[in-house]
Formats: C-alpha cells, structure tokens, sequence
C-alpha cells in the first residue's frame, strides 16, 4: 500500500471535478478498494471520500420508478419494505452476497464498480492484462474454476463478481451518473462491459463520473422471482453461477421474461433472445431448458470451470421453477 | 446447530475439580484483549519488518535496486542476501525439533530462489505502513527463471524413500506374506487410487516475532511458536548467540495447527535484523505470505484390498506418494495405519517422496493418519459394498483386538465401544443398504461411517511447582497453549494433586526461563506436561508431609503419607478434623517461605513396552446431495472418542468439534491451488481458500466412551488434539456415495464431481 492523500467531497460537483484528475479514486464503503490497494493492485494518489454526499435515499420518483441512492448500503437496500415488497428478486441477491458487516458498510455504487476477484488480478507476482494491459492473462492456463464461460476474450477471462448487478439485469435498472457534462443514465445492459481487448475497462464510465443512484422501473415483477446462487460453501463465497429470474405468468403461460445469469462473464449475462424463448410457454422444464439453450449458446470453458456450463443450464431450470412457485419471501 | 454436551458421567477423576467441563481459566483474558499474541508486544522505538516475497518459483537473484525503498521517510535498512549479517553456515545449526531428512532452509542465503513466495529481503522501517511501502518499491531482477517442477502426478514413478531422519515417522516395514497373490485369489477385491489437495494451516493469528533487544545485547523474543524451548535453541544457534541470551515467550498462541512447530523464516529475519540493527524488531507475516511455507502434503496413494465372502481380510496393498521439497525430505506415517487397525496375513506398505519446487510441506493436524485414512476408510467402504455388507459390520469383522503390525496388545482399546455408541446415537441401524436409496425433495440422501486412530504419544516433559506461604500454587513449565486448554487443564491437574481450589493455582507456560518442555504437537502436551506436573506435586505433597510431621507435637508423626490427605489446602487425617493444617500453618511453623519442586518426567518405557497405544474413533456422517445440482451438505454428524481419562469435557469437546468441522473443511473445502506453471498457491487469501463457515455447519455431537488405562502414562490420559479430524472426510465421502452412488476419491469434493 503506498501513501495517499485524503479528502472529503462537500458537494457532488466538488466530488466530479476531484475525481477527473489521474491517479483519484472515490472512495464509499471502502470494501473493495481498500484490499486492492493493500495488495498494491489499486495504487491512487488521492482518496476522495464521498460518504457524506446527499445519495444516502431511496425514493419513489413521480414515473413509479424507485431510486435507490448510490451511497445506501447494500443491507438497507436489502430491507428497504419498497424493495421487499417491490423487488423482491434485489433483496435476495443482496442478501445472497458477502456478509451482514460487508453489507453494513457496502454502498449501492461501490457494489456496482466492484471488480473481478480473479487470484491472477490480485496477485502482482503474475501477469494480468486487466491489472496492466497488455502483459497476458495468466488465468487461462491457470487456476480458473471462477472464471468466465460466456463473452470472454483472448485478453482476459474475469468474471463480474457481484450479485447485485444480476438482478439489476433482470429488472431493466438504470444507473444515473453525474460527469463533468452533466448527469446522464445509462441502461445497466450498457454499463457493464465485456473485456475484448481492453478489459483494464470494466464500464463505460469515464474519469470523474460519480454514480448518484440507480432506478428501478416501476413494471415489478413481485410475484414470480428468484434468484438462485450457487457456489462452493453455504455463505460469504462468490458465485459459481447465479441466476435471475423473473415471470410474469397467465396461469400456466409465461407472459413474459426476464434471465440473467451471474458468475459466467465480465458482466451480468442477459439475452433478449432467450426471454423470448419463454414468452407464450407453459412454465415447464423444456420450456426452461430451452431458453437456457438459448442464453448459453456460444458458452466455451477452460480446464477448471468447464462444469459451470452444465451447472448453469440446470441452474436456469431450477431458478425458473422456483419463480413459478411464486416468489419465496 | 451443535449439540449440546454429553458428558458421561462415569469417568474417575484424580480429584473435584478434573473430569469437569469447566471454563477456560484464560478465557477472561482472552475475550477482553488482555491476552497478548505475538505482534502485539510493544516497546518504544520498535521497528517494523516487511518481508518482500519472491515473485518466481525457480531462478537466480541478479540484482536488488533498493534505492527507492531505502529513500522513503522512515526507512532504516533493507536486508538482502548480499548485505544481511554472518547466520550459521552449517546446515546442522539450521535443524530445529521437527526437521525432516535434508537442508533446512536459510533466508537470504544466497542467491538461489527455491520456491515461489521465497522471502528475498527484509525491509525495516520506523512505521509498519512505510516498511510496506518501501517493500513494494524494492526491485529483483532474475536470471535463469526456469519453469518449476510441480506436477507430482507426472512423477508417481519417481519417487524415493524418505529414510528415518524425521521424528515421529516409522518408516513402513517391508511386505508381509504374498500380497499380490492373496488379492488375485480374493473373492472380492478393491483397488483405487486416492488423491488429498494440499493445505495451509492458516491459524487466525498470522506468524509474527517481536524481537526486543535488551540493553546487554540478549534478545527477547515474544514469537508464535507451539515450542518456545525449540525455537531458543534454533535461534542461538543461528545467530551464534549463547543459549542464556536468546529468551523466547509464547504466552498466547492464536491457533496454530503444526505451523508452529518449526521455527519460520520471519524469526530468523525479525532476529538477526534486531541483532544487527540493535534495536527492537517485529516481523509480522501477510496472509498471502501465510501461503508461502509450510502445507499438509499433496498426496496420491494406491489401495487394493481383498477379502474373503464373510469380510476377513486376506491382502493389503497401501502405497503413498507425496510432494516434498528440493531442499528437504518431508514424510508423515500415511500408509501404516492401515495395517495397524486391520490385522492382515498379507500385507505391503510403501511410502514415496518426490521433491517438487516447492516449500517443504510441514506437519498439520493429524498429519498423515489424515491423508491415509481418509484412503483406507475409503476403500473399507468400497469394499463393502462389493461385498454387500454393512460397512460396520465389515470394520468389525476386521477387528483388531492386537495391533496389526507390531502384534501387541493394546494398552487399551475401545474402539468397538466407539462404533456402537456413535452408531447408536446416530440411528445407524435404520440405514438402508442400496445407494440412491432415499430422497427428501430434490435432495439424496447418504449415510456413511470411518475409524479414526492416533498414536497415544507421551514425551520427556519438566514442571516446577512452588507452594507459597499464602497458600498460593504457582506451576509452571515451558509449554504453550495454542488454543488447545493447556492453561486450564494444568490448572485442574495441580489443584486436583494438591487440593486446591482453582483460584489458587496459577499456571505458567510459553517462556524457556521456565522448566523444559517438549513442541505442543502430536496430541502429547498433557499426557506430557500433565504427568511432569502431578509430578511436581507429588514431591510436594511429600515435602509437606514431612514438614509437617517434624513439627512439635504433630499429629502426623506416626502416620505415613498414606493415611493423610491433601484437601481445601489443607493436610489432614480423615476423622479427625481437628487435626487438619493448612499448607501455609505448616510453611510459617516450619519457617519456610516457600516449598519448591521440579522434575523432568519420562514415559515409563518399562510399564509400555509390549504395549501398542493408540487414540481412536469412530464417526457417522450424513449428507444430502442436491441431485441437479451438486451441492453438498453435511447434515449430521457424530463422532465417538476412547481416549483414556477425560480431564475437561468442555476443552475436549471443544477440541473434537474443531477437529470434526476440520473435516469438513477437508472433505469439501480445504484446498491450496497450486498453479503448475508458475509453482505459485495462488488462492492466498480468506476469501478464496475455503473452511466452512457457520452454515455449513449443522448438527455435530460428540461422545466420549469410557477408557481405563493405567499402562500409557501415570493420568491415564490419550490426548485429543488430533483424533477429531481424522476420518471424517471419509465418513463424508462414503456418505456421498451412499447418497448418490458416485465415488470420489478426491479431496476436497466439490459439487461439479457430482453434476
Ligand atoms: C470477503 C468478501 C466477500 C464478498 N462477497 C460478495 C458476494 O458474495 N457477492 C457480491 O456481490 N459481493 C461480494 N463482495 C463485494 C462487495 O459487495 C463489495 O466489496 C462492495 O459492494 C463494494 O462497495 P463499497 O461501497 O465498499 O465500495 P468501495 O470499495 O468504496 O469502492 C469500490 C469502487 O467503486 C468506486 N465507487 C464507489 N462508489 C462510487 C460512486 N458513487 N461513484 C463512482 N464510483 C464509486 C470506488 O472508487 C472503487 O473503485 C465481497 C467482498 C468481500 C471483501
């Protein structure tokens, strides 16, 4: 770890303008980055604690969307009652995650730029183009049970570790960013990116953009959703392969869809082309099996993780039946 | 959920206070921070080392640019091969209490790099934050990387008898009868090969050092060590100091697990940095780094068992090949046990090292009788099933009341005890025979059973007791407690002996300015330790009964020390109550202020020879096995323990519930990965090597089984550090098939061995 400056943002705009300057970093709950930079792999001259920001709310806006501040903890996102009741499918993603002390102090934003648990990407005795481009990836000929199966590239193999983020998928979120040109949204499809040539990008966003919130649209999806995690022990262990799932049914007819599937790639892995496939169905095992056909195609493992293309078919049948069953509370 | 205590209540006791489940007399301090651990030892002016970690497996240290680290605030020096001062140029001043046939390594030696995660330099800085700063800024340029031997399975043929050199290891004998022909003619056979991961100790509290240099020039070495009298002896001869300048404590050990039987590399730097430097040092090791010596041994082995229609054995066949090092020849009794615990006509053994470049593994928990019986068990299981049997019914058929190998009787055995009652507290006679045999939901379930075994170990051990004239007892010998109870369990041995309550008897240990005693390892510390302190009492006990017969008009005059008891702190005469003294009347009649006693105790050689001793164990497991998916979940658990005399049922369950959750962790979690290209465990750290966490979990009980033994040591006592864990990730595996029909003869088993 070497030496760094600290300071605390007053304003947003104050936290914007420090933040595009090189060697910045933003710091909330502190849960990622502190490790990273303990281990050398993050290296900031300069810490800028945005904790005391006005993004601590979760608010239902005037379109019945809710927005969730980026500076709320990932444990009050959890038991917020408007998620509860509404997204019931974020609450157990959260709560699927870490552990209650890290979701006391994880934040909204920092779960969403959280980065790739790799054992390559942490460890600087190896090589890891997404820690300095252009030196290789030693991930793929090496220890990669936890990596990717889906949209990898020749340049890296990480997978996107957050739970969160999945659900975010499979409920259309946006994530609202304030840069130096303003505020924009970004659809949670395009804020995650996959690693082709230049996976040192995890997202789209640029230098000083902060996250102010993330916005649920109001379409929920409260009664017919589950998110299934399956990993290598029964608590605070990342996803093998998680799934998101959520249906809207007319009796034994699904209506429509929503799957992501986490622990598989450089992002949350969503295809429309595969809720399609389970629009009109009758909520069946081949109707499930076959969108998870669909959703996995092009799926490519390597010596350790091959299994998680298996594992994640069976997975997606199993999490889709459970959302049949009605959302478990 | 763990079940709540079953505490049998026929177990003898030496006196009120042993053979109850009382707290950790230490457990105040402990959960108030008042017990201090390694690195948190302070004195002003102390220094901070960060050790900087080699980054490659196999190569040559061409230069060191540590003039960046050097310029940082703070920074005092930065040692390397090339500036570090003289240490010991022998190989033999480098042995230390556990070292294995070979070359003990030697930090910043030369510029030779060995292993990945090799510590090439020392920074040592005013702060710790600036000595881990300045230690990610020191620069190793290498020459001659080459790509590192690592792939043991490639080299099974390769492999070479370790020899005798290390202590504990019975080398197997040679074959016994025809075992190859035995198994051809066998009605039913097994034959398989087994495979145990590597893994680290990883104790909670990290290996640390603070070295204090005192104004003569002697150190004080507050250090993480299971052994405090080793390490002295190791320090002062690598550093070439006399024995009396070197003073090691270890009065709080945070777990330890074998990692603490040798001496690591960050004492030797912590040490000769403060030699050097004259000034305090503290070195304390990342967990990365944690990663970077010592770990139970990748191990392959070969099982082939053949057996007549009604279970008897008639051929055994147990081969063991395991990684070492380059450097040293690290072995642990693997195969043995087998043909202990099964008496056998035919019978071959073997046991095969192949250097690797790697760290030499180092004991861990039950090493070997782990690794082996986690293989023998396994194959009993497999066995079984060929045969048809219930896999009790065939480990009893197979009973040995003689150990297999030496033909002696056992000094006590109740193993068979073991079986039944655990069987009994588990339901074991409801179990149905066929794999895939019951379901709950989308879960399989499986029931599945092991022996454990362990050597009942009793090793030269010293105490002092002294008796003050305010009735206070101080005990003390050089031991440690690492986690284990030893504080507690001496403190109920010497009030028992003595007739003390316990608040009158102060235990002291982890310090070589007091009574020698052996590494706390191999489950012998209070066989040893304890005996040495009934020891001490004893002579104490005499020492007061004859004082107090010289005293004018005593009542004990004519009595002998058979007719007097010690109780309440009192020496008295049963049914005459006025006669009672209590120590300190005697002490202040006799003018003496205090009565003292030190002895160094032996096993009685004479009393166990002819003798086999061992611990053992029986242990049921239930798991249910989600069919689609995979996962695994250990749903129950008991395990049965004859270990002799139990002393403190709380420490000791205590100790058997982390020796079962241990299993566990072995069975489905525990795994150094090893990357073969770069000979680098590149899981070093909490989040990615895995023990199980509290969900996993559920319900485990634990039985003690009544034992009398009066030939293994003078308290009649086994040890239970290690029997906890052993067999439990067999019972599990067996438990797996018995679930789902699948074998895995692999560990840790993972939910993609069963998709
Ligand atoms: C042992 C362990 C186990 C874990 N297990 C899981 C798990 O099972 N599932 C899971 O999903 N996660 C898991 N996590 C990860 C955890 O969810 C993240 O560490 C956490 O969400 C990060 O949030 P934070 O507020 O602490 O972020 P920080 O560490 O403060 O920041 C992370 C990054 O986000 C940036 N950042 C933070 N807020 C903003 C903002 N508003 N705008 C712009 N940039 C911002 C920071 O600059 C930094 O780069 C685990 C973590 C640990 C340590």
């Amino acid at each position: 770890m070497k030496k760094f400056a600290f300071n605390r943002a007053e304003t947003l705009e104050d936290a914007v303008s420090a933040g595009a300057s090189a060697g910045v970093r933003f710091i909330a709950g502190g849960t990622n980055l502190i490790d990273l930079m303990k281990e050398n792999v993050e290296r900031p001259d300069r810490l800028v604690d945005i904790t005391r920001l006005p993004l601590g709310e979760v608010k239902r806006q005037a379109d019945g969307s809710l927005s969730l501040g980026a500076l709320v903890s990932n444990a009050a996102v959890a038991e917020h009652p408007l998620v509860r009741g509404h997204y019931p499918l974020l609450s157990l993603a959260l709560l699927s995650g870490a552990s209650p002390q890290l979701r006391n102090l994880a934040t909204v934003g920092g779960n969403l730029l959280q980065r790739t648990r790799c054992c390559y990407f942490y460890d600087l005795a190896t090589v890891c183009n997404k820690r300095t481009p252009q030196t290789g990836c030693a991930a793929r000929n090496g220890i990669n049970r936890q990596h990717a199966i889906l949209g990898h590239s020749q340049a890296c193999i990480a997978v996107h570790p957050s739970d969160m983020c999945v659900a975010l998928a499979a409920l259309e979120a946006r994530v609202r960013v304030l840069g130096r040109q303003g505020e924009r949204t970004i659809p949670i499809a395009d804020f995650h990116r996959l690693p082709g040539n230049e996976p040192e990008f995890d997202t789209i966003l640029r230098a000083g953009d902060l996250i102010t919130a993330v916005e649920l649209p109001s379409n929920d999806w409260s009664e017919h959703s589950h998110y299934l995690k399956i990993r290598d022990r029964a608590s605070y262990a990342f996803a093998l392969v998680s799934v998101a799932v959520a249906l809207q049914l007319d009796g034994e007819y699904i209506v429509e869809a929503r799957l992501a599937l986490g622990g598989v790639a450089h992002k949350p892995w969503r295809l429309e082309s595969a809720e399609l496939a389970l629009r009109g169905q009758r909520t069946s095992n081949s109707s499930y099996q076959r969108a998870a056909e669909t959703l996995l195609q092009g799926a490519e493992g390597f010596e350790h993780n091959r299994f998680k293309i298996e594992l994640a078919r069976r997975a997606i049948v199993r999490a889709c039946a459970e959302a049949a069953k009605g959302t478990r509370r | 959920m763990i079940s709540l205590p079953h505490f049998p209540e026929h177990l003898q006791k030496l006196g009120p206070h042993t053979g109850k489940p009382l707290d950790r007399v230490d457990g105040l301090a402990k959960v108030t921070g008042k017990a201090l651990y390694a690195a948190e030892h302070h004195r002003p002016g102390l220094l901070y080392g960060v050790v900087v970690s080699s980054s490659v497996a196999r190569a040559r240290i061409r230069s060191f640019d540590t003039a960046d680290a050097l310029a940082e605030a703070g920074v005092v020096q930065v040692f390397t091969h090339q500036n570090r001062p003289k240490l010991a140029s022998r190989s033999k001043k480098w042995r230390d209490q556990d070292t294995p046939k070979g070359s003990p390594f030697r930090p910043l030696e030369d510029d030779r790099v060995l292993f990945s995660g090799q510590p090439l330099a020392l920074v040592v800085a005013t702060s710790f934050e600036a000595a881990r700063h300045a230690a990610a800024l020191v620069r190793i340029e290498f020459d001659e990387i080459e790509q590192p031997e690592t792939r043991l399975l490639e080299r099974l043929g390769q492999g070479k008898a370790p020899g005798r050199a290390k202590g504990g290891f019975t080398p197997p004998p040679g074959p016994h009868g025809h075992p190859q022909q035995a198994l051809k003619s066998a009605f039913a056979r097994v034959n398989a090969d087994y495979l145990v991961s590597a893994e680290h100790h990883n104790p909670m509290e990290p290996h640390a050092a603070t070295v204090f240099y005192e104004e003569d020039g002697s150190l004080t070495v507050y250090s993480k060590t299971q052994g405090p009298v080793g390490e002295q002896a190791f320090l002062s001869a690598v550093l070439g100091l006399k024995k009396d300048r070197v003073r090691v404590l270890a009065p709080f050990v945070g777990g330890a697990f074998g990692s603490g039987l040798r001496p690591q590399y960050h004492l030797v730097l912590a040490a000769m940095a403060a030699l050097e430097l004259k000034r305090s040092v503290r070195v304390v090791l990342s967990r990365q780094q944690m990663f970077t010596f010592g770990h139970r041994p990748y191990t392959w082995q070969h099982v082939a068992l053949g057996a007549e229609r009604d279970g008897k054995l008639v051929s055994l066949v147990h081969e063991a090949v395991a990684e070492t090092s380059k450097f040293e020849s690290y072995v642990e009794n693997v195969v043995t046990w087998s043909a202990r615990l099964y008496p056998c006509p035919n019978y071959s053994l073997n046991h095969r090292v192949v250097p690797l470049d790697v760290y030499t593994p180092l004991d861990m928990r039950a090493p070997g009788a782990v690794t082996g019986l986690f293989a023998i068990e396994s194959a009993m299981d497999e066995l079984a099933h060929e045969l048809g049997m219930d896999p009790l019914q065939l480990r009893l058929v197979n009973y040995g009341e003689k150990d297999g190998l030496t033909g002696h009787p056992y000094s006590s055995k109740e193993l068979r005890a073991c079986y039944q009652q655990a069987a009994g507290r588990f339901g074991w006679e409801q179990r149905w025979s066929e794999p895939r045999g019951r379901r709950e939901g989308s879960k399989l379930v499986g029931w599945g059973m092991a022996t454990g075994v362990w050597d009942a170990m009793q090793v030269p051990a010293s105490a002092r007791a002294r008796l003050h004239l305010d009735g206070r007892l101080e005990v003390a010998s050089a031991t440690t407690d690492i986690g284990t109870g030893t504080y507690t369990v001496m403190t109920q041995i010497a009030a028992d002996v003595m007739g003390l309550s316990l608040e009158s008897v102060e235990f002291k240990l982890g310090d070589t300015s007091l009574p020698e005693a052996p590494l706390q390892g191999g489950s012998f510390t209070v066989a040893s330790v304890g005996s040495a302190i009934k020891a001490a009492c004893d002579g104490l006990r005499d020492q007061l009964f004859k004082l107090a017969q010289k005293m004018p008009n005593s009542p004990f005059y004519a009595r002998s020390q058979a007719e007097v008891e010690f109780r309440d702190g009192r020496l008295g005469l049963p049914g005459h109550p006025e006669a009672a003294l209590s120590y300190a009347q005697i002490l202040r009649q006799q003018g003496v202020s205090v009565l003292e006693e030190e002895v160094k105790v032996l096993p009685n050689l004479l009393k166990q020879r002819g003798y086999s001793l061992a611990t053992h164990s029986a242990v049921f497991a239930e798991v249910q096995v989600d069919e689609e998916l995979g996962t695994i979940e250990v749903t129950r658990m008991v395990t049965a323990v004859a270990a002799g005399r139990i002393l403190n049922p709380k420490t000791s369950r205590n100790q058997l519930l982390g020796g079962m959750v241990w299993g566990i962790s072995s069975a489905l979690h525990e795994k150094s990965e090893l990357d073969l290209e770069l000979g680098r465990f590149i899981n070093h750290n909490l989040a990615e090597y895995h023990i199980p966490v509290q969900a996993d979990i559920r319900h485990l009980e634990v039985v003690f089984v009544e034992e009398q033994d009066e030939i293994v040591n003078p308290l009649g006592i086994k040890g239970l550090g290690e029997i906890g864990v052993i067999g439990v990730a067999a019972a599990i595996a067996n438990a797996v098939f018995h679930a789902t029909g699948r074998r895995v003869r692999h560990l840790p088993i993972r939910l993609d061995d069963l998709l």
